[in-house]
């Protein structure tokens, strides 16, 4: 099968490889119709996420039709489904604690010691990216093996629900509606987003959704302020506005009562340490850059609620542990629990609630796919979001 | 060669007890012991002769019950204990196991049976004139918060001292890595049926 690998720093190329098999009863083989790319795809691109090998299939933002199941799968071939980048057991600990991104038993056990020496525990598995996390392949790619097939995907029945409005039910919808609820909204609240990527759009839409009375999105891309301005969002731009004068003076002077860094570990900043940051990456020792991190520490009010799903890989420099604690602000983030959001989100999405198509910019076939990353690191204010179609004509 | 058993050594009880706290009550923990932990996470991890390395994980299902069966049929361990080649019964409370070693050779013991409490306690012993001189116990206890706790110790002489244990801890299979790794295969099995892999076909993971 054709499959998009990583090769080094910013190369990946669309190579032959072989196709998958059932290696496991529970697994399903999916032949893929749809797979985006994703932000934290550029992280891998950039080589700023460890343990990425040459010849790794990328891509956990995937769905298309089962062609193959394992003999204690509960798909079916020929059903459409959306399958969730967090790969999840559904029977461990943490599952029944639907801390599903939590999963002790998807990450195979050699790879669990990697990430239990880098942060203490074991991540669980996840389609498509770091060896960190298991290894596996990804989706970017005609066909993938999908251990667990009878815990995550979520079967589409209804084929008038086309690719464009499901998709994202396998990462960035649940992500930004986990951001949302991880900031605790309450109706009334001012809310924060720093970001105007698709995670930060899809938690300001989820913000407003349960009740927000202000979502304010920082950015500097004009045409992503535009989306989320489309949205009901208002917009500032950090490249002409002071970002914490403006929320300060937006939130009757006590800062917003929320705040959500959509940004992560390669944040734009002007500030001096972010420029060390950014110059200690590129040289591969390692800090994560965290502008929008430390910036919406300081914006939020006393007392309030900080929301992380802005991915982070390492160590940080100079975070702001003071104000954070001073101030009394309460912090939570993680991966995703994706199984736990999927079938509330796509009633939402049948009832019109939702709509998550006017984020995609541009569809084009798998073999394209080297062009999309390039495109999608270096103009990221046309490119918001990459769909490939495997099945598409080049 | 004047083999030192383990009840030369103070009895198995004594050992397992440095190793997990097991037998013992806290307060009689040798070495003055100044706080809760097992003894087996002590910094240093030899007692003796002996390396002790013990580990343990939370298995939601199935039962405590069927957990300790599943262990207490010896021939079951293979399929998750991966230096294990193949477990041999020679009768109620014996068995041969062939144990792949560090560098591709294997070796066998022949173990007993030392204690048994059904549904909880799992310990056996090697007999004299095996390759290896070890011991280990598996203890099975409810978990506060539901599902059952699985405890692994192993006492051990490491062959060729501590320059054999640094080999084998370089090659992976030195016995903490491989208590670690063989217990979470054990709760991916009972918990999912199977033992996760990341390999996309079947015959790239009959080679590794």
């Amino acid at each position: 099968m054709r499959a998009l690998c990583y090769h080094g720093k910013q190369d990946v190329r669309v190579d032959t490889v072989p196709d998958p098999e059932i290696v496991n009863p529970r697994d399903a083989i999916i032949q893929i119709t749809s797979t985006a790319i994703c932000g934290s795809d550029l992280h891998l691109y950039d080589g700023v996420i460890p343990a990425v090998a040459p010849g790794d299939v990328l891509g956990h933002e995937f769905m298309g039709r089962v062609v193959e199941t394992g003999p204690h799968s509960t798909l079916r071939k020929g059903q459409r489904v959306v399958v969730p980048f967090v790969i999840a057991c559904g029977a461990c600990y943490f599952c029944g604690k639907q801390q599903f991104s939590a999963c002790d038993n998807s990450n195979p056990v050699d790879k669990q010691e990697m990430s239990e020496t880098l942060y203490g525990s074991p991540m669980a598995g996840l389609f498509g990216y770091s060896h960190l996390t298991g290894g596996y392949a990804g989706g970017q790619a005609e066909y993938v093996r999908v251990p667990f097939s009878d815990v995550g995907p979520v079967v589409i029945e209804d084929d008038g629900l086309d690719d464009d409005k499901v998709l994202f039910l396998s990462d960035i919808l649940p992500t930004g509606w986990m951001a949302a609820e991880n900031a605790e909204i309450e109706s009334g609240d001012v809310v924060a987003v720093w970001g105007a990527g698709p995670v930060g759009l899809f938690a300001a839409q989820s913000a407003l959704i349960m009740g927000a009375a202000r979502v304010i999105v920082i950015d500097h891309y004009p045409h992503r302020l535009a989306l989320a301005k489309g949205l009901g969002a208002e917009i500032v731009n950090f490249r002409e506005t002071d970002v914490r004068e403006a929320l300060l003076e937006m939130s009757g002077g006590r800062g917003p009562d929320a705040v959500i860094d959509a940004v992560g570990m390669e944040a734009h900043g002007f500030s001096v340490d972010n420029m060390l940051d950014i110059a200690k990456q590129k040289v591969g020792i390692g800090a994560d850059r965290a502008s929008a991190l430390k910036q919406a520490i300081l914006a939020v009010r006393k007392g309030g609620r900080l929301s992380i799903p802005g991915v982070y890989g390492g160590m940080t420099d100079k975070f702001p542990l003071g104000a954070l604690m001073e101030k009394g602000i309460t912090l939570r983030t993680g991966q995703t629990h994706v199984q736990k959001y999927t079938n509330k989100l796509l009633a939402m999405i049948a009832e019109g609630k939702i709509d998550t198509t006017f984020l995609i910019s541009h569809r084009l076939p798998l073999e394209a796919a080297a062009e999309g990353y390039a495109n999608f690191k270096n103009h990221q204010d046309d490119y918001t979001k990459i769909v490939l179609k495997p099945g598409m004509e080049s | 060669m004047q083999r030192k058993t383990l009840s030369a050594a103070g009895g198995a009880a004594a050992l397992l007890a440095i190793g997990g706290g097991l037998l013992l009550a806290r307060s009689s923990r040798p070495h003055g012991a100044a706080d809760d932990a097992p003894g087996r996470t002590a910094r240093r991890s030899r007692f003796g002769d002996y390396a002790v390395v013990g580990k343990t994980v939370t298995i939601m299902k199935p039962s405590r019950d069927e957990l300790f069966a599943f262990w207490r049929d010896f021939t079951n361990l293979p399929a998750f204990m991966d230096n294990l080649d193949m477990v041999e019964l020679l009768g109620d409370d014996r068995s041969r196991w062939t144990i792949r070693a560090p560098g591709g050779g294997t070796v066998s013991v022949e173990t007993r049976i030392a204690e048994e409490k059904p549904g909880r306690i799992i310990a056996w012993r090697s007999v004299e004139g095996s390759d290896i001189d070890t011991e280990g116990r598996v203890r099975f206890s409810d978990a506060p918060g539901g599902g059952t706790e699985v405890e692994l110790v192993i006492a051990y002489i490491p062959p060729f001292g501590r320059a054999g244990q640094a080999v084998a801890k370089l090659l992976q299979r030195e016995p903490a890595i491989q208590a670690r790794r063989d217990l979470r295969r054990f709760r991916m099995l009972m918990e999912t049926g199977e033992i996760a892999t990341s390999e996309r076909r079947l015959e790239t993971e009959e080679k590794a």
